[in-house]
C-alpha cells in the first residue's frame, strides 16, 4: 500500500533559493527509502517540506500525498493532526532538539497529551513504553538532556517520535556525529522498530554506505532534484550517475587496495540553491560532462530495470566509459 | 621513511583531571606511549569519551602532562611559555569545525598571517600567505585574501584552517577529526591534500578520528585507543584487515560494509573516572562474554590482571590476553 507519493514538489525560499525543484518520491508501509546528498542539497528542506514545516513566505508546489490526502492542501487543524500522528520526524543533532530545562520524560509526553488526548498518568505510562522500546531504562524519564550521553539523546528523539504511533517517520540525518558503535545502535533500533511496526521511513543522510545497509531504496539528491533512485544496493555498488558514483567512492572500504593512500572526492563545491549553473546543475563538478551538458538539462529516466538516473550518458546510445 | 628518531614521542604518558565534588579523578589518558617519525602519518582512533582528543592536545603542550614526557625531535617539551611557543611553531593544530576555529571577523589573510605576527615572522608576510594559501589548494591565493569565512564553503574553510597551519612551515600536523564536518564530497579532496602535504613537505600527521574509513585512506600506521589506553597498533593494512583485539574487530564489523555478523557493543564506553580492574575492556568483551576467553583459559587474567603498556614504536602489537593466548597456542 503506498504511504507517501510526492509528486513534482518544488520549494522556493523567500529569498529565491530553490532548495527543492521537481522531486516525485513513493514510499510503501513498511519499507524504507533512504535520500542521499551533500549539504544545500535540498534534503532536509523536503523532510520539512512534508510536514509544512518550512517558515512563512516559502513557495511550496506540487502534491504531497500522504495515505491518499493532499498535505498541501489540508486546513491547518488537519496539518496539527498529522504532525506527530501521521508523520513524524527525527531531527538531527539531538542536543539542540532538546529542551534542556525539561526533563526528557515531559518532552515525550508532551506530544502524547497534545495528539493523543490522553491523561497525565496514561501518558507516563506510555513514556515509560516508549523509553524501554528504544532500550533505555525508565527511570530516565526524570533525566535532563544533559544527563544523557548522544546516543542516549537520540534514542530519546525516536521515543518521541514515535509517541503517536505514526505511520511515517522522516529520520534526519538521525547518526550524524555519532561514533561508529553508537551508530550502528541507533541503526539496529530504527531497522527493528521499522519491521515491528510496519512503519514508512524515510531516513535522510549524506552516508551512502549507512543508507544502502539499511534501506530498501535510495535517492540521491543533487541542487534540489533527484538524480539517481533504485534499490540500495545497486545504487550504491553501481552508481549510474557521475554524483552517485562520487558519493559512493567517498567513502571507502577497508581492505580495497584501490583506496588505499587514494582518497576519492569531487573537485569544487555543492552549488548555491540561488545561484545554479545552467544545464544540468552538476557539469561544473561532472569528471564526463559533454559540451550540451552546459545548456541542455537533464531528466531522470530508466536506466536498467527499476532503476533511473538524471545523466546524457545514461540510456542513451553512448555509455560512460568510467 | 625510517628516521635515527622518532619527530615526536609521547613515554608513560597520564594526564589525569581531578574530580569534582569528591568524585574520582578521571584518567583521560592513562599511560601511552606512542611515536611519529617524520613523514609518517598515524591515525589515532577510538570512540569520544576515550581519551583521544586529550592525548593529541597533550602531545602539543596544550595540556600539561601529569605523568610521563613528551618529546619532539629527541629532546622532553618544556612546559615555560617561550618554549612552548617555539614548540607551537614546529607542531601545528588543526581543528575539527572550521566554521568554529575561524574568526568571522577576520579576513582569509588576517587568518593566515595570524601565526606569522605571533611569532614575529620577519620575511616577506604577503609572499608567505600567499604561498600557504596555495599549497593549501586555494588558488590563486590572491583571490582569497580579503575574503571572510561566511563567503567560503565548508570546503575551503577548513583549507584556510590548513593554511594557516602550513604557514609557519611546521614539521608536525595534528588534525583533530579533519573532515567530520565537511561534506562527502569535499572530505577526499581535503584527505587528498594531507596526503600531498607529505609528500611535497615531508610532513608528518596525527590524525585523530573515530572514521577507520579515513585511516585506510590515508595513514601508515593506526593505534586504536580505549578508555585511556592504545589497545591496538599497527600499520593500517594489519590492524584494519587482521584486527587482532575484540574492540578493533567490534568496531570494523558494524560498518555498513563490513563482511560477517556485526559486533554491536552495547553500551556506552565506560567512565574514565572508574576504570575496571583487570583488562580495561572486559565489561563490554564480546569474547569474554561468548565464553571464548574461558576455553582459551585466560579468563581470569581479563578480569583481574591488567595489560602492560604497549610500546610506541612501529610493529604490531596488542593489548589483549585472548588474542597473545591464541598466537602462543
Amino acid at each position: 500500500m503506498t504511504l507517501l507519493e510526492v509528486r513534482d514538489l518544488t520549494v522556493t525560499y523567500p529569498n529565491g533559493a530553490a532548495a527543492v525543484r521537481g522531486v516525485d518520491l513513493s514510499l510503501d508501509s513498511g519499507s524504507k527509502l533512504g535520500v542521499a546528498g551533500e549539504s544545500g542539497c535540498g534534503k532536509s528542506t523536503l523532510a520539512l517540506a512534508l510536514l509544512r514545516l518550512l517558515p512563512a513566505g516559502t513557495e511550496v508546489g506540487g502534491e504531497i500525498l500522504l495515505d491518499g490526502e493532499d498535505v498541501l492542501k489540508m486546513r491547518w487543524g488537519q496539518v496539527r493532526a498529522v504532525r506527530w500522528a501521521g508523520a513524524s520526524i527525527v531531527f538531527q543533532g539531538a542536543m539542540h532538539s532538546l529542551n534542556p530545562v525539561h526533563r526528557v520524560g515531559d518532552q515525550i509526553a508532551e506530544p502524547i497529551l497534545l495528539h493523543g488526548g490522553a491523561g497525565a498518568a496514561a501518558a507516563r505510562k506510555r513514556t515509560g513504553e516508549l523509553l524501554e522500546q528504544v532500550g533505555l531504562p525508565t527511570a530516565r524519564a526524570r533525566a535532563y538532556p544533559h544527563e544523557l550521553s548522544g546516543g542516549q539523546r537520540q534514542r530519546v528523539m525516536i521515543a518521541m517520535a514515535l509517541a503517536c504511533d505514526p505511520k511515517l517517520v522522516i529520520a534526519d540525518e538521525p547518526t550524524t556525529a555519532l561514533d561508529v558503535m553508537i551508530q550502528a545502535q541507533i541503526l539496529r533500533l530504527i531497522e527493528q522498530l521499522v519491521s515491528e511496526q510496519e512503519l514508512g521511513l524515510i531516513m535522510i543522510s549524506h552516508d551512502l554506505a549507512v543508507l544502502a545497509d539499511t534501506c530498501d531504496r535510495l535517492a540521491v539528491m543533487y541542487a534540489g532534484r533527484v538524480v539517481e533512485e533504485g534499490p540500495a544496493r545497486a545504487v550504491y555498488e553501481d552508481a549510474l550517475h557521475p554524483y552517485g558514483k562520487a558519493l559512493s567512492g567517498a567513502f571507502p572500504r577497508i581492505g580495497d587496495p584501490a583506496s588505499r593512500f587514494a582518497p576519492r572526492g569531487l573537485p569544487g563545491d555543492p552549488p548555491d540553491p540561488s545561484d545554479l549553473p545552467s544545464g544540468c546543475t552538476f557539469h561544473p563538478r561532472c569528471p564526463v560532462a559533454l559540451d550540451g551538458c552546459e545548456v541542455e538539462d537533464q531528466w531522470l529516466r530508466e536506466g536498467a530495470p527499476g532503476r533511473r538516473a538524471a545523466c546524457v550518458h545514461v540510456g542513451a546510445a553512448v555509455r560512460s566509459t568510467t | 621513511m625510517t628516521t635515527p628518531g622518532p619527530l615526536l614521542s609521547a613515554r608513560g604518558l597520564h594526564v589525569t583531571f581531578p574530580g569534582r565534588h569528591g568524585a574520582p579523578e578521571a584518567r583521560a589518558v592513562d599511560g601511552v606511549e606512542l611515536d611519529i617519525g617524520a613523514g609518517e602519518i598515524v591515525a589515532l582512533v577510538g570512540e569520544s569519551g576515550c581519551g583521544k582528543t586529550t592525548l593529541a592536545r597533550s602531545l602539543l603542550g596544550l595540556v600539561p602532562p601529569t605523568g610521563g614526557s613528551v618529546s619532539f625531535a629527541g629532546k622532553p617539551l618544556a612546559y615555560n611559555s617561550r618554549a612552548l611557543k617555539a614548540y607551537r611553531k614546529r607542531a601545528q593544530l588543526v581543528l575539527q569545525d572550521p566554521s568554529g576555529s575561524l574568526n568571522p571577523r577576520h579576513t582569509v589573510y588576517e587568518a593566515v598571517a595570524e601565526g606569522l605576527r605571533i611569532h614575529g615572522y620577519g620575511g616577506d608576510e604577503q609572499a608567505a600567505v600567499a604561498g600557504a594559501l596555495a599549497r593549501a589548494g586555494l588558488r590563486p591565493p590572491e583571490r582569497f585574501f580579503l575574503r571572510y569565512p561566511h563567503e567560503l564553503s565548508g570546503g575551503q574553510r577548513q583549507r584556510v584552517v590548513i593554511a594557516g597551519a602550513l604557514v609557519l612551515e611546521p614539521e608536525l600536523l595534528v588534525a583533530d577529526e579533519p573532515v567530520a564536518s565537511l561534506d562527502a564530497s569535499v572530505r577526499g579532496e581535503i584527505l587528498a591534500l594531507l596526503l600531498r602535504l607529505r609528500t611535497e613537505l615531508g610532513l608528518s600527521a596525527l590524525v585523530v578520528t573515530h572514521d577507520l574509513g579515513l585511516a585506510w585512506n590515508i595513514a601508515d600506521r593506526v593505534a586504536v585507543m580505549y578508555l585511556g589506553r592504545i589497545v591496538e597498533t599497527g600499520t593500517v593494512e594489519q590492524v584494519l584487515t587482521a584486527p587482532r583485539h575484540p574492540y578493533t574487530q567490534a568496531l570494523l564489523s558494524v560498518l555498513p560494509e563490513a563482511p560477517g555478523e556485526p559486533v554491536v557493543l552495547t553500551g556506552e564506553p565506560p567512565d574514565p573516572s572508574r576504570i575496571p580492574t583487570g583488562c580495561r575492556f572486559h565489561a563490554r568483551c564480546q569474547v569474554l562474554a561468548s565464553g571464548e576467553a574461558e576455553e582459551a583459559g585466560v579468563a581470569d587474567a581479563c578480569r583481574t590482571r591488567d595489560l602492560e603498556v604497549l610500546a610506541g614504536s612501529g610493529e604490531g602489537q596488542v593489548a589483549c590476553h585472548w588474542a597473545r593466548a591464541r598466537v602462543t597456542t
